[in-house]
């Protein structure tokens, strides 16, 4: 019973991986119909669960929505069936490409086709930009933290990763210094 | 060992990118660019190849970056290296899932992150801008080369269409066939 929706798992993932483009959030609705709708391995309440931990732990969401929901249904193997599961296509298929990349870039026509496409990711990158911009709670903290990590990496090519850890912090200290601030107005 | 520098660097983008997708770009470009396994203008050809094939975004750069600079088992393992941290994160926190979900550390540290997040990939708009525009550097005799307008309007087109909700693998054919058109227009006229 455990191993055949071990397999389920894994096929199932499979196909998310294969079908869905764009990663992450694509990938909610079509893990909400085949896991909740079609095998009703987990409940649909917990389809908001999945993506509330996804965004708040590191990594891709992909994956992150994967191995937790490998993990309610079936354990520690069905989260790695989960997992390599929505990975495979994906590695598969780029393999392919990237082989295929390397025969062809020095082409001419490849070449004027990927000026192109380098204008096209521009527009592509900046309306991820946008929409993440509209997802982020919309205060003055919020604002200044997004401005100096900005500024920081853009001016003084500071190391991101740093720029990470110390947003990471800020974040702490705020909410420190706001509840101390709160506990103080109503003493 | 160019394997387990290759795996430690994706674990490490793994650990420290929150939001997925675009959000490990920053990270990812720095690293990569550090360490010259592609070049600008490499990365940024690859998102358009990762928008267009199936698959997560991060999956699809790892094993890219993995396959051009050690084959095989470079690709398998950055891979490994950006799926393991995720993998391991969430083992634990599906354990203790609701002490997670109402922690306030938890929220503190993401209301640093969330807007951090934004920042940075907007460094790397930047970045992409300046490569896409200036790829010969800032020059104001940039201004009056073919190239330039020739970006300018792809650029300006594929907006407008992605506002009209056309979908990326389409937007991105026709920034590819636009780029083919105008680039050997150019070469005719010339």
């Amino acid at each position: 019973m455990k191993a055949k929706r071990i397999l389920g798992l894994f096929l199932t993932f499979l196909k998310i991986g294969a079908f869905t483009f764009g990663g992450g959030y694509a990938m909610i609705p079509v893990i909400q119909r085949e896991i909740v709708d079609k095998n009703g391995w987990i409940e649909e309440k917990d389809i908001l669960d999945i993506i509330a931990i996804a965004e708040s732990t590191p990594g891709p969401i992909a994956i992150n929505s994967a191995t937790f929901v490998g993990y309610q249904t079936a354990g520690f193997w069905g989260a790695v069936a989960a997992t390599f599961g929505v990975v495979l296509p994906a590695f598969t298929i780029i393999y392919i490409i990237s082989f295929f990349l390397r025969q062809f870039q020095e082409l001419k026509a490849i070449k004027y086709a990927f000026m192109g496409i380098r204008a096209g990711v521009l527009s592509l990158l900046i309306n991820a930009l946008i929409s993440m911009a509209k997802k982020c709670p919309k205060n003055i903290f919020s604002y200044i933290v997004a401005a100096l990590s900005f500024l920081i990496v853009i001016i003084f090519d500071v190391n991101v990763l740093l720029v990470i850890i110390g947003c990471a912090v800020t974040g702490v200290v705020y909410a420190l210094i706001a509840k101390n601030g709160g506990e103080g107005e109503k003493k | 060992m160019i394997f387990l520098k290759l795996f430690l660097t994706f674990f490490k983008i793994g650990a420290f990118t929150f939001g997925g997708g675009y959000a490990m770009l920053p990270l990812m470009r720095q690293e990569v660019l550090a360490n010259g396994w592609l070049s600008e203008s490499q990365i940024i050809n690859f998102i358009a190849v990762s928008e267009s094939t199936p698959g997560p975004f991060a999956i699809n750069m790892a094993t890219y970056i993995g396959a051009e600079t050690a084959g095989i088992l470079g690709a398998i393992c950055c891979t490994l290296g950006v799926v393991l941290p995720s993998f391991i994160i969430i083992l634990i926190v599906a354990k203790f899932f609701l002490a997670f979900k109402e922690n306030k550390w938890v929220a503190a540290v993401m209301s640093g992150l969330k807007p951090a997040v934004i920042g940075l990939i907007g460094s790397a708009v930047i970045t992409v801008a300046l490569e896409v525009f200036f790829p010969a550097g800032l020059n104001v005799s940039t201004f009056a080369t073919i190239q330039f307008w020739i970006s300018f309007a792809i650029f300006t087109l594929i907006m407008i269409l992605f506002k009209i909700k056309v979908h990326p693998i389409i937007l991105m054919a026709i920034s590819a066939f636009l780029g083919i058109a105008s680039g050997y227009l150019t070469e005719l006229l010339v």
